[in-house]
């Protein structure tokens, strides 16, 4: 019980976090056209920033269930090498059960801050650090849902910038500490506005757009800049 | 912003492939491998992946994310700085979002 706590404490700056970023996906979804519950339904489902924005582009573009799929595949294959460290971290509290219950609630920033225990976790450490955050992702989609379209429309404009200022607060300190990292950044972004503003290029779906500037710029990384033997 | 008209039956669809696939990715390795991932290819290109998706997703994704180009450079200027400073998740994103919408207010003035 006592690690339930502590997961919870460490939980809530995630979660405060989450609010502002759910808020929006609360806000867009409806505004472009879904039900509140809808928007509820997709946040409680995936807890997922970056893959549910692309997800809600797909559904608003009416793309394919391949699309999809492979949209969240790359966006969030990131996961699959958090969950790998993360089974490097659990201690033997953490039974088979557990594990499928913790797989839902890897995001970024969970991850983060479980790594940067001293010690290795536990599972009520980990269900209380789930806990928290996830109820601040669900609750601020609904949020978002419900009283978004009361905001003026001026302050909804405004809040469309969140999430990437989120995304930018996740690369921009990892470019500054490693160059290897800027310059794969760099090669993403660069990809990805060659994708919007070149004619031909531009005819591209989003979806595919992100897996392909993605898989690009981190294969070059990968062969150029690989990381270091273990 | 465009609306959809999605029917409740490709809603599900779409909710239970995007939910499916994500809740896959993560829960895989941790049930399935309490071994290291050894190869240095594969090691180095998962880890490039995530930071290389947010950066493709956000240029130039967030100069359309406001209503005009002048409010949406503001908020990517002082989400920059705020990053490179370091700041928290919620600090940089309601930065930008603070910046952005003292410039469209301005420009009503």
């Amino acid at each position: 019980m006592k690690d339930f706590k502590w997961g919870m404490r460490n939980g809530i700056p995630i979660a405060l976090g989450y609010v502002s970023v759910s808020f929006t996906f609360g806000l867009m979804a409806v505004s472009a056209g879904m039900g509140w519950w809808q928007a509820v339904l997709i946040s409680m489902a995936n807890l997922t920033s970056a893959g549910q924005f692309a997800g809600l582009d797909i559904m608003i573009a009416g793309g394919t269930l391949v699309e999809m799929a492979l949209s969240q595949l790359i966006i969030n294959l990131r996961y699959a090498l958090m969950s790998l460290s993360l089974s490097q971290k659990v201690d033997k509290t953490v039974n088979t059960f557990s594990r499928f219950v913790i797989g839902m609630g890897i995001t970024d920033e969970i991850f983060a801050v479980a790594m940067s225990r001293d010690r290795k976790v536990s599972r009520n450490y980990m269900f209380g650090l789930i806990a928290v955050p996830y109820i601040g992702w669900a609750g601020g989609t609904l949020a978002g849902a419900v009283v978004g379209g009361i905001l003026p429309e001026m302050l909804r404009s405004a809040l469309g910038i969140a999430i990437y200022g989120m995304f930018l607060a996740i690369i921009i300190p990892k470019a500054r500490e490693s160059s290897a990292y800027m310059k794969v950044i760099i090669a993403a972004a660069v990809l990805s506005c060659a994708f919007r503003w070149v004619p031909f290029l531009n005819k591209v779906s989003s979806g595919f757009v992100i897996i392909i500037c993605a898989v690009a710029a981190s294969v070059i990384g990968a062969l150029l800049y690989p990381l270091p033997e273990e | 912003m465009k609306k959809i008209m999605i029917s409740l039956q490709m809603f599900f669809l779409h909710l239970a492939v995007m939910a499916g696939v994500t809740y896959l990715i993560r829960a895989v390795p941790l049930v399935l491998c309490r071994g290291e991932v050894s190869n240095r290819f594969l090691r180095s290109f998962l880890a490039y992946v995530p930071y290389a998706v947010l950066g493709a997703m956000t240029f130039p994704a967030i100069l359309y994310s406001t209503d005009g180009l002048a409010s949406s450079a503001a908020g990517t200027i002082t989400a920059l700085v705020l990053a490179f400073c370091r700041k928290g998740l919620l600090t940089v994103a309601l930065g930008a979002c603070a910046a952005s919408f003292l410039v469209k207010a301005v420009m009503l003035l």
